[in-house]
């Protein structure tokens, strides 16, 4: 469960940018994971949860953009939703493709009072 | 633990120990947390590295599009509540640390080798029988990652190797700073390899780079072919995948060509070596993948 020491670095972060600002508490963070970034969204939900817990972000509501993995074809330059990393290219059917985005993990913004 | 809300259960502590050796120190992991507006943290050594530094600001993210505009709109009223934009990278403290480790690696001109794999795929035999055909040849080390016990570590020591065990705890796999901190112990040769034992788990090691130099994921015959795909972010990530345990091929259903197809299928630059650490065939190519590092 990976999941809990991300979660944690998540909190970390916006810890840091909300103390530098002087904040009374976060109401928000927003975060940008990508569908094949290898993390569990429930996982991650629940991760949240447990490390917000007691600090500025106690009360945050976590939002999740997440970001649809989209791969390119080296064969025949199609460029296609990814679902699995081992689905292959559906024009071709080649499996030689590329991530073009989908593993993003970003802590994006925080709303803050 | 936390004597404040006591929220560090033992069992949870990062430890390093040489087998043998009194373990004078034990470092815990990096904890940090708030009770209401104090902030306190439980580790000895504490490092802080930000890949953005300095940069923020409070512009108001009108141009980006989601959901909950009326924050924005809000901002306009001069409410209280205001958006900052972060965009940092949520693994960016490791992944900066485990730059510095490879750099610090380079530098004294190591190999290091990132090995992952479920637990009882042989990593640990296959490490013994690696450091013995090596004997004489290259200067070994070894950093052994379990979350508990120092059974692995005393078994790479019997070899004569310097090595190094670090328990996660409850942690489910190595990561840079874990790294940092052994190496640190560990007095590394110039020109040697060091061997990297992550913790049996073939999901969570694959997302934290930890400075190494490759990547190799073990699997074993007595698994099921589809391992590359039903773990495909291990795979992906991997330079090498090492197939052990060819010796019970003969009484097994293991099907090796559709293994290597389902892990081609993931990451079509990945090579494959298959061993038997126990007979030690194979052994050859997977020394000679070292040498040419």
């Amino acid at each position: 469960m990976h999941e809990m020491s991300i979660a944690q670095s998540i909190v970390e972060i916006a810890m840091d940018y909300a103390q530098k600002e002087k904040a009374q508490k976060v109401t928000e963070l927003e975060l940008s994971i990508g569908t094949l970034s290898g993390i569990e969204f429930e996982a991650l939900d629940f991760a949240m949860e447990v490390c917000k817990k007691g600090t500025l972000l106690n009360d945050a509501q976590i939002v999740v953009d997440k970001i649809q993995a989209i791969a390119k074809c080296i064969d025949c330059e199609n460029e296609f939703k990814i679902v699995h990393l081992f689905d292959a290219c559906p024009n071709c059917q080649s499996y030689r493709t590329q991530l073009i985005c989908g593993k993003e993990m970003q802590v994006k913004s925080l709303l803050i009072e | 633990m936390c004597d404040t809300c006591g929220c560090e259960a033992t069992g949870n502590k990062i430890t390093y120990s040489v087998p043998g050796e009194e373990n004078k120190h034990q470092h815990s992991h990096v904890h940090e947390h708030n009770h209401g507006n104090t902030t306190h943290s439980h580790e000895h050594v504490h490092t802080h590295e930000h890949a953005n530094e300095g940069y923020h600001h409070h512009e108001h993210l009108h141009e980006v599009n989601h959901s909950h505009s009326q924050y924005n709109q809000e901002d306009h009223g001069h409410h209280h509540e205001h958006k900052i934009a972060v965009e940092v990278d949520i693994m960016s403290k490791n992944n900066l640390l485990a730059e510095r480790n490879r750099g610090y690696f380079e530098a004294k001109n190591v190999k290091v080798l990132n090995l992952m794999s479920s637990p009882g795929s042989g990593k640990t035999t296959l490490l013994e029988k690696t450091i013995q055909q090596l004997n004489g040849k290259l200067e070994v080390a070894v950093i052994e990652g379990d979350q508990q016990t120092q059974n692995d570590a005393e078994r790479i020591q019997k070899t004569g190797t310097q090595v190094i065990q670090v328990n996660t705890g409850n942690g489910c796999h190595l990561d840079a700073d874990m790294v940092n901190k052994a190496s640190k112990k560990l007095a590394l040769k110039e020109g040697s390899v060091l061997f990297i034992e992550n913790v049996g788990n073939l999901v969570c090691p694959s997302l934290f780079d930890l400075g190494e130099q490759k990547r190799v994921v073990i699997i074993s015959t007595t698994e099921g072919e589809d391992k590359p795909i039903k773990y495909p972010t291990m795979f992906e990530h991997a330079h090498l995948c090492i197939i052990n345990k060819t010796d019970l091929l003969p009484y097994l259903d293991f099907d090796m060509e559709a293994c290597k197809k389902y892990a081609l299928q993931v990451n079509h630059h990945l090579e494959f070596i298959e061993v038997s650490a126990k007979t030690g065939e194979g052994m050859d190519a997977w020394l000679q993948w070292i040498n040419n590092l």
